[in-house]
């Protein structure tokens, strides 16, 4: 466990693979984990979010919160949405990223874990999703194998696609007419319908990449009525403030892209950060950490408890060992369940009968209208 | 007193307000005030705005700090932001501007 104290030790960031952007601000190129920051510990989050690393600020503990709705322990309702982390191997690296991803990172899905997620999926018909993440998870090898596979199970298919690895590589070309194909849904990121906006957070030149992509995707039916291909967008704040109301982004995204770009898509999914990785880093160094778990806590939405995600989904992690969500996997905290921790004891009954394990993180899902990797949950 | 008439962290005592006295009267305006910034004729986003571009007419910076935030929150970017303040001080300096009509008459009226 390090001494010194985190807070203090980033305010005052020594990036050496960082560019300055055009607000002055450090950008850095790599994952923690490659530059060897603490904060790519899970633990030392842990101790920050918990307020270990802050002497004087304590916010109330999340489990109270849930104790109060008489929802601790929190249980699932069910287990519908079978997440995948194909791997944290990806083209992008966004300052926001609690995957802590990019191209640095190696850790990705082997075609025997993934071979073990079908063998699951092939005996539980009550799972009908299967939501598909990374990293970009388009660059797995076996990514396309892996689709026919679970598309022939007769499982819906979701891809969360960066977009701009559609344009990295003429191998990834034809994505769209695949992921058509086999009628995955994909999910976007797109943080804003302003090139500054969304390269301040994703990366110089990905705004241009992802309107070429989002067009790719429009022309072989994506977004477009009646085509029955969804194309859903995420949105979710290019800095230290909470998503607007997910309805009026919709809108003014609708008629922003429609006009600009000439660009359909479905729907809108605004989501919140949570402060874990690479966001909370960026919270630690820019002095935002404390207002920001303030904004999180005091927007607390008991509605939006009972909704969270991690009530309807099991997430599976790079190796397969599982997660009650993607940020738990990233936090490396393992499902509550000892005899079914990973793919190849996976034990639906048991997993049915786990206590989430929450944590402070947590309150990113139930500030204000909620959130979850399908927007808003209240 | 504190040593600086401004601190940030007041802001948020702002809707204690009532714990001064008159609390009917602070209970009355945040009543008020909520419902002025619903979504109605005006989206949400506008009357943001509009609060951002006041607020700095009026030299609050409570509301500068709020209203920056809620700006974007509401879906607005910095272009958004800055036309908004060049609105109003396009109206601030035009306000001066204008009076010199007054001074205009008025030399006219004693010139002969």
């Amino acid at each position: 466990m390090p001494k010194a104290n985190v807070l203090k030790a980033m305010a005052k960031p020594s990036v050496p693979t960082a560019q300055r952007t055009k607000n002055n601000k450090m950008k850095s190129t790599k994952s923690l984990k490659a530059r060897g920051e603490q904060l790519s510990d899970t633990m030392v989050q842990l101790r920050v979010l918990n307020g270990k690393e802050i002497v004087d600020s304590k916010f109330p503990q999340f489990g109270d919160k849930l104790k109060e709705e008489g929802l601790l322990p929190l249980k699932p309702t069910g287990i519908e949405i079978f997440q995948v982390n194909a791997g944290k191997m990806c083209n992008q690296v966004c300052t926001h990223c609690h995957v802590d991803a990019g191209p640095d990172r190696k850790e990705i899905m082997t075609k025997e874990t993934m071979q073990s997620c079908l063998d699951v999926l092939k005996v539980s018909p009550e799972i009908k999703i299967v939501d598909i993440t990374g990293g970009a998870p388009e660059m797995n090898p076996n990514f396309r194998w892996f689709v026919e596979e679970c598309f022939a199970l007769g499982k819906k298919v979701i891809d969360r696609c960066n977009l701009t690895i559609i344009r990295a590589n003429p191998k990834y070309y034809d994505l769209p007419e695949f992921l058509a194909k086999n009628e995955v849904e994909v999910v976007s990121s797109l943080p804003y319908f302003s090139k500054s906006r969304t390269d301040s957070q994703r990366g110089d030149g990905v705004f241009e990449k992802s309107i070429e992509a989002l067009k790719m995707l429009n022309e072989v039916g994506y977004g477009m009525e009646g085509s029955g291909l969804i194309l859903n967008l995420v949105y979710n704040p290019s800095g230290a403030f909470l998503p607007g109301s997910q309805a009026s982004l919709e809108a003014d995204f609708k008629r922003q892209l429609k006009r600009k770009y000439d660009i359909e898509f479905n729907s809108l999914f605004a989501i919140t950060n949570l402060p874990i990785s690479r966001f909370l880093e960026y919270l630690i160094s820019s002095g935002n950490y404390e207002e920001y778990m303030e904004k999180l806590v005091n927007a607390y939405n008991p509605s939006a408890a009972h909704n969270v995600m991690c009530r309807n989904t099991v997430s599976i992690g790079w190796d397969g060992y599982l997660y009650d969500c993607d940020f738990n996997q990233m936090l490396e905290l393992k499902v509550a369940t000892p005899k079914s921790q990973h793919i190849n004891d996976f034990d639906i009954e048991a997993l049915k009968k786990r206590n989430i394990i929450v944590n402070q993180h947590c309150y990113g899902c139930t500030a204000g209208a909620g959130s979850s990797c399908g927007g808003e949950i209240s | 007193m504190a040593d600086s008439y401004y601190k940030p962290e007041d802001l948020k005592k702002f809707g204690k307000i009532g714990e001064l006295g008159a609390d009917h009267l602070a209970k009355k305006f945040f009543s008020y005030y909520g419902e002025v910034f619903k979504e109605g004729a005006l989206s949400e986003r506008e009357k943001s705005l509009i609060a951002l571009a006041v607020s700095h007419a009026v030299h609050c910076p409570y509301c500068i700090d709020a209203y920056t935030v809620d700006s974007l929150e509401k879906g607005a970017d910095e272009d958004m932001i800055a036309e908004a303040i060049h609105v109003a001080s396009a109206i601030k300096g035009g306000a001066t501007l204008v009076h010199g009509v007054q001074a205009m008459n008025k030399v006219k009226e004693i010139s002969m």
